[in-house]
């Protein structure tokens, strides 16, 4: 029981951690990335190859002073950006970082919670996402942040549709909510990204993927989706009026949003833990502990290459007008899920 | 798919968004846009139909376009980097990009003559001259025959100077030029104005 609990806390402590870490991390490697694309060298003073950077961004940020508009809503405002690193961060809690393992006797699952319902958990708290941003663009009592946060809303609610129905996709192929199950079922049948070896599957996974991805983005407010503070037309967008913490706590939230969200892309398409041949999962779904650790390597690379990803489409593609973004969310992408979940539920049914 | 391709979209679908107008076709290749009229005409094989149908809809979601990109923007990651690291590599010292060209008009100096005295005969034709009227000058007697007055105080004060080198157009005894020295940093506005002694040291 007391190493039961001693495993659970271990757990815990690892994945807050890591989350802490990432987010300086993916804030480096963005700076480094675009500066490369751009044919510069980027930060590389602090430290060796500026892997300080991070460090000497927080200090500056922890040393400035706050301000807080006169006619903003103090409470509010303060409360705004803290809403908005709560929610991604309860996101990772039931994101499977490794297989089931048995560890000193005890059988666990390399998740902080092993929650049956773990894909609904985790859309929601996505959504939920949103409210800080939307709080803190209302609080701050300035018409562009409150634009900023009414486009977020209005996005998150467009692209939310499509993202749900392309992982109810994913849901139909895997007949489960339980995002290990899931990750399980791909060691062992194949990745949804290739519709899980199935000819007649391999166009639903290829577009579900398409589409799970670029929902992603949109939900993270990032570039080319980045309607929320698009600073042509809307200043800063919701972060206007934030400076200091408040504002760092945007960016953290950002970061950890998007490394939340590719988990999420990587453990419903890309296999989670799973390296082809190694860890492989036995009858019940266990792998020898070994094997195990080699899959949390091969998750957080994943994870990365992702994070990666979105920083390269960030740095390469200019921003989408807003009509462009209704009508891509609503008019294309939207019909498309559509269609990806009827072929998927036709040979669901009728083969395969 | 279907309900896209029944109605017919005001914006033409394979507007690009991302093709500036100065951008060459080597750069952006013409994306292969079917038109409307392969997916409609009946008389052409099913498959040919379909693949029409595929493209269009890849098209509708920028998917082509944005992988187009995505290559170009990893093609300028392995380029090699153009940012000079300035204060170990400075303009014009070797291995740098960066000359500092002759022209450049940088912090002034006052020129000697062959005896070590400076040249400026303190005429005023500087300070005159000078839009941003950066320049004090304080006449005094020569001790020498062969000029009337030399500079008792001669001021530059750097800050108000928008080194437009009308003061080196304006000396009629090449006295005073702007060198190339281009930092300009100081810890107070004090030390920001030289004298006669810091602009002969120059």
């Amino acid at each position: 029981m007391l190493l039961e609990l001693a495993i659970a806390v271990a757990k815990m402590l690892v994945v807050v951690v890591i989350m802490f870490t990432v987010a300086p991390l993916l804030i480096l490697m963005e700076r480094r990335v675009s500066a490369f694309i751009q044919g510069r060298k980027g930060p590389n003073r602090v430290g060796p190859f500026g892997s300080l950077q991070p460090v000497a961004d927080i200090i500056k940020c922890t040393l400035k002073e706050v301000t807080i508009p006169r006619d903003a809503d103090r409470a509010l405002f303060m409360f705004g950006p803290l809403l908005a690193l709560l929610p991604p961060m309860l996101g990772w809690a039931v994101i499977p970082f490794g297989p089931r393992v048995q560890l000193f006797g005890v059988d666990t699952s390399l998740q902080v919670a092993p929650l049956g319902i773990g894909i609904l958990f985790t859309m929601s708290v996505l959504s939920i996402g949103v409210y800080g941003i939307t709080l803190g663009g209302w609080a701050s009592n300035n018409k562009f942040s409150l634009l900023g946060s009414m486009r977020a809303s209005a996005q998150l609610i467009s692209y939310e549709l499509t993202l749900g129905l392309s992982i109810l996709a994913v849901v139909m192929m895997s007949q489960s909510l339980d995002l290990q199950t899931v990750v399980t079922d791909q060691a062992r049948e194949g990745w949804n990204l290739f519709g899980r070896f199935n000819p007649w599957l391999l166009p639903s996974g290829l577009v579900g993927f398409v589409l799970t991805y670029t929902c992603a983005l949109a939900e993270n407010n990032r570039l080319p989706f980045d309607m929320a503070e698009c600073e042509a037309e809307l200043v800063g967008g919701f972060h206007t009026e934030y400076n200091s913490m408040g504002w760092a706590a945007f960016a953290f939230s950002e970061y950890i949003a998007m490394t939340l969200s590719a988990a999420l892309v990587v453990t419903l398409f890309l296999g989670g833990w799973h390296v082809p041949f190694i860890t492989v999962p036995d009858e019940t779904g266990f792998v020898p502990w070994y094997f195990a650790l080699v899959g949390v390597a091969a998750f957080v690379g994943k994870v990365v290459f992702i994070d990666f990803t979105y920083i390269w489409i960030r740095w390469t593609l200019p921003r989408f007008r807003y009509d462009q973004v209704m009508s891509l969310g609503w008019k294309r992408m939207l019909p498309v899920a559509l269609v990806n979940i009827g072929i998927i539920a036709v040979v669901g049914v009728f083969g395969g | 798919m279907q309900a896209h391709a029944d109605h017919h979209d005001p914006q033409p679908t394979h507007a690009d968004p991302h093709h500036g107008g100065h951008h060459g076709p080597e750069d952006f290749p013409e994306l292969p846009v079917p038109h409307a009229s392969v997916r409609d005409n009946p008389t052409l094989p099913m498959w040919v139909r379909v693949k029409s149908a595929i493209t269009r809809v890849m098209i509708g979601l920028y998917l082509p376009s944005i992988f187009m990109g995505l290559a170009k923007s990893l093609e300028w990651m392995t380029r090699a980097k153009t940012t000079e690291e300035y204060p170990e590599v400075r303009p014009g010292s070797k291995g740098a990009r960066d000359v500092l060209r002759k022209g450049y008009r940088g912090e002034h100096r006052l020129k000697k003559d062959e005896q070590g005295r400076e040249k400026c005969v303190a005429c005023y034709m500087c300070a005159t001259a000078c839009p941003a009227e950066c320049i004090t000058i304080v006449a005094e007697e020569a001790p020498w025959p062969d000029r009337d007055k030399r500079p008792k105080v001669f001021e530059i004060d750097l800050l108000k100077c928008i080194y437009c080198g009308m003061c080196e157009e304006a000396c009629p005894c090449d006295a005073i030029e702007l060198t190339n020295v281009y930092t300009q940093v100081a810890t107070s506005r004090k030390e920001k104005i030289y004298d006669k002694e810091r602009l002969l040291r120059n």
